[in-house]
C-alpha cells in the first residue's frame, strides 16, 4: 500500500471572522516519528490540526497528501482534546469507525473488544461509555483513532486535565503506537510531554511556525527568542 | 367535589363491569391514536433529523413553520381534511369522510409537526455534540442521520410521547372528520363532548378518567419496553 505521506503544507491559512488564525504555515510531516505541535495557549495549535485532518477548512495555501485524498481521508485519525463519547457501550464507541467502514458488526466488535483490552479497558467493554472517568474516556477514544490502523493520528492534547496516572497510561500507548510505525502528531502545551514524547517539534506562536527541528536539538538549543522564553517558562506574547 | 366523586365512582363502574360500549370505543381511540401516531413518527423523526443535518436556503424560516405548526388550531385542521374529503373535495371520491381513518389523517396533521420539532432540536444538540467526531471519520450524511437517531432514540421517542399526548386529547379534528358516530367513529374524547352536551356530567368525568388512566398506561409501558431510566446515562 502506498504511504499517503509526507504532507506538506504550503502557506496554508486560516482566517476566520477576518482575523488569521495560523499562517502562512509552511511544514512536512515526513513518515515515521511522534511530532510534537508545541506552544502557549493560544498559539493556533489546535487549529494547525484540525486543519492538516481536515475538520477545518484551510482559508489558503496548499495542502497536500501523497496519493489520493480520499485514501488520506481513511488513513487518518484525530484525538479531540475533549473526547466525544457515542451514548453507547465502551465497545461499541470503538467499533464504531470499523462499522461506518462497513466491517460486519461481529468482526467490528471482536477488533474492539481486543484494543479495549490493549488500553486496558477490557473490563469495561459492556458499560455506558458516558459513565467513564475521564482518563478512561481518552483512553477509549484513543483506541477508536487506532482500531481502523491509520498511517497518522493527530492528537489535541490529549492528557490536558487528566491526573498523572492517566496521562502516564496515555503516553505508553501512544509510545507503543509510535514504534509500531503510526505516525503521530501531537499538539500540547506540556514541556515535560513533549520532551518524553516528541522526536520532531514544531513551535508555533501567534499562528506562525518559530522553529521545526528535532527534539534533541530543539531542547539543547532553540533558536528563537520566543521558543527560548517558552522553555525558559517566561510568559511568551 | 361531588360530581368529581360520581365521575371516578362511574369511571370505576365501566372498568369493572367491562362495559361493551367503553371497551369499543377505548380500543377505537388506541386504534386510532396509534396508527396516527406512528405514522407521524415515521415522518417526524427523520424531517426533525433532516432539518438539524441540512443546510438549505431558507432553512431558518422552514425550521420557525415547523415550529409554529406545533400550535396548529385541531378545528382548523378538522375543517381542512374535511373539505379534502367531502363528496365535492379533490379527495372526495375516496369515501373517506366520516371514518376512522379521516380522524387518523387529522391527527397525522396535528401529531406530525410537534414529533418533527421537538425531533430537530434533540438531534440538533447531539449534532452539535457529535459533529467533529463524525466529520473526522468521514461519515456519510446517512450514516450521520442513522448514528444520530440510534443515539438519540430516547429524546426522540418523548417526541413521540408528546405527539401520543396531543392526538389521545384530540378532539376537534376528529369530531369533524368523524362525526362521533356510535359503533363507528365514537373514541373517548367525542364521547366525552357528547356526554358532557347530554348534561351526563359523571359518565363523562368517568370516561375521562379511563382517558388519563390510558394515556398514563400507554406512556408507562414505552418507558418500561425501551428501558428509559434503566441503562444509566445513554
Amino acid at each position: 500500500m502506498v504511504s499517503i505521506l509526507p504532507l506538506e503544507l504550503a502557506g496554508v491559512t486560516v482566517v476566520r471572522r477576518g482575523k488569521t488564525i495560523i499562517g502562512p504555515v509552511d511544514m512536512t510531516i515526513a513518515p515515521g516519528g511522534l511530532t510534537v505541535i508545541l506552544g502557549p495557549n493560544g498559539a493556533g495549535k489546535t487549529t494547525l490540526l484540525r486543519t492538516m485532518h481536515g475538520v477545518e477548512r484551510a482559508s489558503g495555501g496548499a495542502l497536500r497528501w501523497h496519493g489520493p485524498r480520499g485514501d488520506a481521508d481513511l488513513r487518518q485519525s484525530f484525538v479531540f482534546q475533549t473526547p466525544i463519547v457515542l451514548r453507547r457501550s465502551v465497545v461499541e464507541n470503538i467499533a464504531y469507525p470499523l462499522l461506518i467502514r462497513g466491517r460486519a458488526k461481529a468482526a467490528a466488535r471482536a477488533a474492539a473488544a481486543d484494543w479495549a483490552g490493549r488500553v486496558g479497558l477490557a473490563a469495561a467493554l459492556d458499560r455506558p461509555a458516558q459513565v467513564l472517568s475521564g482518563g478512561e474516556r481518552q483512553k477509549m477514544a484513543l483506541a477508536r483513532a487506532l482500531i481502523t490502523g491509520p498511517e497518522i493520528v493527530f492528537l489535541d492534547e490529549p492528557t490536558a486535565n487528566l491526573d498523572g496516572r492517566s496521562m502516564r497510561e496515555i503516553e505508553a500507548i501512544l509510545v507503543a503506537a509510535r514504534d509500531r510505525g503510526t505516525r503521530l502528531v501531537l499538539a500540547t502545551h506540556n514541556l515535560g510531554q513533549a520532551r518524553r514524547l516528541g522526536t520532531e517539534i514544531v513551535f508555533l506562536h501567534n499562528g506562525l511556525v518559530h522553529e521545526a527541528a528535532s527534539a534533541e536539538a530543539f531542547f539543547a538549543g532553540p533558536a528563537t527568542a520566543e521558543a527560548r522564553a517558552f522553555l525558559n517558562g517566561d510568559i511568551v506574547v | 367535589m361531588g360530581e368529581i366523586a360520581d365521575g371516578l365512582a362511574a369511571a370505576f363502574r365501566l372498568l369493572v363491569s367491562l362495559d361493551s360500549d367503553l371497551l369499543e370505543i377505548t380500543l377505537r381511540s388506541l386504534q386510532v391514536t396509534l396508527t396516527a401516531v406512528a405514522i407521524a413518527a415515521a415522518l417526524g423523526v427523520p424531517m426533525g433529523a433532516w432539518l438539524a443535518l441540512s443546510r438549505f436556503r431558507h432553512r431558518r424560516a422552514t425550521i420557525a413553520v415547523l415550529n409554529a405548526l406545533m400550535g396548529l388550531p385541531p378545528v382548523v385542521v378538522g375543517l381542512f381534511v374535511y373539505l379534502l374529503l367531502s363528496r365535492s373535495g379533490p379527495l372526495g371520491v375516496l369515501g373517506l369522510l366520516f371514518t376512522p381513518t379521516a380522524m387518523i389523517i387529522a391527527q397525522v396533521i396535528i401529531a406530525t409537526p410537534l414529533i418533527a420539532s421537538i425531533s430537530h432540536q434533540a438531534i440538533r444538540d447531539l449534532w452539535a455534540e457529535y459533529h467533529d467526531l463524525l466529520i473526522s471519520l468521514n461519515a456519510s450524511k446517512a450514516q450521520r442521520m442513522r448514528t444520530l437517531i440510534w443515539d438519540g432514540r430516547r429524546s426522540l421517542l418523548t417526541a413521540t410521547l408528546a405527539g401520543f399526548g396531543r392526538a389521545i386529547g384530540e378532539v376537534g379534528a376528529i369530531m369533524i372528520v368523524g362525526g362521533n358516530i356510535d359503533h363507528a367513529t365514537r373514541v373517548l374524547t367525542t364521547a366525552i363532548a357528547l356526554e358532557t352536551s347530554k348534561g351526563n356530567f359523571s359518565l363523562a368525568l368517568g370516561l375521562g378518567f379511563v382517558l388519563i388512566g390510558l394515556a398514563i398506561a400507554i406512556n408507562l409501558a414505552i418507558h418500561a419496553l425501551s428501558r428509559t431510566e434503566r441503562e444509566g446515562r445513554w
